[in-house]
């Protein structure tokens, strides 16, 4: 893991005695509302449904056990006990007091941690595959660049104040499972097919939302020494030119779409090539010295085979359906990386409690060489387990309700806080995710399904990500009451695809039957092998638009 | 230029207390956390005076972001938000009833 330098300590401290003396001045009157809201806001402050939420940084996704811990001794001594696990893998606490969070920040910066840029119009928490590091299809870890990135980004001073947000994803492997086509710039690591030179492809333009748009590429290869000063010439071109006279088109993803991607592009290279490259050479060394930091851990030369994990699994069902469905392939003989989910049947997807934190904490330390990654799955990975340690885990995770084996069903939902949390939501999106998970809770019934995810959200916003679900929901108001409408097709992968309207939207008590008959398509026309997304594009919207028209038309 | 358009009545006025980020509701006098002794506007005069009211407290800094709710009023006369939102707002997550004013005051 990164451990942070000089530098690094100084500028969060600054940052907790910076907004300590902000609040102080709100309280006592000498900052307005308007002046103040923007400065909270950059410190991952914002005013929910029901109280103040505080959204951490989880940089890429990685925790330690120390932060881990830390995080959970602030939900028990400034919140309710629990955390919500976000799918940008951050942490949020939807109950803390103003009063209270320069002490809060302060606890964070004792681990290393902060909420700086976890909001407000600048470049946000970069986040990255979760299996960096120890994926089997890995082509470089994207952690050192996700952190080099983390760097340059924080407290840039040209790019505090953008016109919106602005979000970076980075994957080192070819299968995405960073959503990179869904961000403002996504970073994928490549090998030159010709040189061997490991460098960037970068996407642009990406971004779900009101607006759902595909990253286009912006650049095939970057060389890794370019890779700074070539975000710096977008930002800088998104900076002067982006919109900034209405909100919902002052993404990057609108300025690329309205120009297109070649006027666009020509204008980067015309400032790329006035950036003085000189400024950015030092930086190689910067990205040596945050790469040894991220230097594989000396793993032990284990046989392909966990002989204890068999005959465990022989005897235990559950456990073998947890090695089939939470287990992923790691790079190391031996080795696994462990998924736990955190969508247990009827719980609110993402949730935790500061006891289940110090659960995975103890596990993490013990068995993950002391570290555990956020997914924007919204569920925990332990990165480095020998499947030895496989059999002890489980019982571990089984006493603390987070065995639950699930990962990629249809039971491993994601959603956002929707209507019960959010203030921007227009309707709820939680109570429908318990339903969903109830329904489908026969685990026999969710591995015949197989493959296949239902990603929600309470507005268009879509923090749940509801355009790239296979099965997507998004919750609206229609009539004076919460209304939902179903996609399918969706996929976040590197076969990315935005969803296709089903039809209108429905009550919440016709979804589970509706999301039924989409799903007697599938399990009646699928040809052997054949996932939800791979049938759905063979068959087309057809089928699955007549079976759902059943429902729609019984409810209107 | 068009008229500002005014809620229907009655209503309350509901806003966030700037320190500790709870909901509060304007009470007869001063602010309270429980919606069963919020102040009940039943004429746009009455809803004025809680508006003037709430104007007065956020240049206090002791609340931000106050508006109206419009509001029904149940057998128990205790005010029931006419949209399902603020009826959220009022009891809390409703996915988790221990926690916010439902699990407060015991709705």
């Amino acid at each position: 893991m990164y451990a942070y330098d000089q530098f690094d300590e100084r500028l969060v401290r600054e940052r907790v005695a910076q907004f300590a003396s902000q609040v102080e001045r709100r309280l006592d009157g000498s900052l307005s509302d308007e002046e103040f809201r923007p400065l909270r806001l950059k410190n991952g402050l914002y005013l929910q449904l029901h109280a103040y939420m505080l959204r951490i940084a989880i940089p890429y996704g990685t925790l330690s056990a120390r932060q881990l811990r830390q995080l959970a001794h602030i939900a028990d001594v400034y919140d309710r006990g629990y955390g919500h696990f976000t799918t940008r893998q951050n942490l949020q606490f939807n109950w803390p007091k103003l009063k209270d969070v320069p002490a809060i920040l302060g606890l964070l910066a004792d681990v290393e941690m902060h909420c700086i840029q976890t909001s407000g119009n600048c470049i946000r928490n970069v986040t990255a595959d979760h299996f960096a590091g120890v994926a089997h299809d890995e082509i470089e870890d994207p952690r050192p660049s996700a952190e080099w990135i983390r760097q340059w980004s924080t407290l840039h001073p040209e790019f505090d104040w953008l016109g919106r947000k602005f979000k970076i994803a980075v994957s080192g492997a070819p299968h995405d499972r960073a959503v990179l086509k869904a961000h403002d710039i996504g970073v994928q690591i490549l090998r030159d097919p010709v040189t061997q030179q490991i460098g960037y492809q970068l996407l642009v333009g990406g971004g779900l939302g009101r607006t759902p748009m595909e990253g286009k590429i912006l650049r095939e290869f970057l060389p890794r020494e370019e890779l700074l000063g070539y975000l710096e010439a977008v930002l800088r071109i998104y900076n002067l030119e982006g919109r900034r006279d209405n909100k919902y088109k002052a993404r990057i993803k609108i300025l690329t779409h309205e120009i297109g991607i070649k006027a666009f592009r020509a204008k980067v290279e015309e400032e790329f090539a006035r950036i003085d490259s000189t400024n950015f050479g030092a930086d190689l060394e910067e990205f040596s010295r945050i790469a040894a930091q991220f230097a594989p851990p000396a793993y032990d030369n284990l046989p392909d085979v966990s002989r204890k994990l068999e005959v465990a699994q022989a005897g235990d069902e559950e456990l073998a359906r947890f090695v089939e469905h939470n287990l992923y392939r790691h790079k190391r003989k031996g080795y696994t990386a462990v998924t736990i989910s955190l969508k247990a049947i009827g719980q609110a997807p993402g949730d935790a409690t500061s006891l289940q934190m110090r659960v995975i904490a103890d596990l993490a330390e013990k068995y993950s060489l002391n570290e555990a990654r956020v997914t924007h799955m919204q569920n925990i990975v332990l990165p480095d387990v020998r499947l030895d340690d496989v059999p002890e885990i489980f019982a571990v995770l089984r006493e603390n309700d987070l065995a639950t084996a699930n990962v990629g069903l249809i039971t491993d939902i994601l959603c956002c806080p929707g209507l019960d949390y959010c203030a921007l939501a227009t309707a709820r999106s939680i109570p429908l995710a318990q339903t969903l998970s109830r329904h489908f809770a026969d685990p026999i019934k969710q591995k015949e399904i197989g493959e296949l995810s239902i990603k929600m959200s309470g507005c268009i916003n879509a923090c749940g990500h509801h355009h790239v679900g296979n099965i997507g929901i998004l919750g609206l108001e229609k009539k004076g009451a919460e209304s939902y409408q179903i996609t399918i097709g969706g996929d976040a992968s590197e076969n990315f695809a935005l969803g296709e309207l089903l039809g209108p939207g429905l009550p919440e008590q016709n979804v589970p039957e509706a999301i039924d008959k989409v799903l007697g398509v599938y399990l009646a026309l699928r040809q052997p092998g054949e996932s939800f997304i791979e049938a759905y594009r063979r068959l087309g919207l057809a089928p699955f638009k007549a079976a759902f028209k059943e429902v729609a038309d019984a409810v209107a | 230029m068009a008229a500002v358009k005014r809620p229907h009545m009655p209503v309350m006025l509901v806003a966030n207390d700037l320190l500790e980020g709870d909901v509060v509701f304007a009470a007869t006098e001063g602010w309270t956390r429980d919606p069963r002794e919020a102040c009940i506007a039943r004429d746009d005069s009455h809803a004025q005076a809680l508006e003037s009211f709430a104007a007065d407290e956020f240049r206090l800094a002791r609340i931000v972001d106050p508006y109206l709710v419009e509001v029904t009023l149940n057998a128990k006369g205790h005010p029931v938000p006419r949209h399902y939102r603020e009826v959220l707002r009022m009891l809390g997550p409703s996915n988790r009833l221990d926690l916010g004013k439902q699990a407060d005051f015991k709705f």
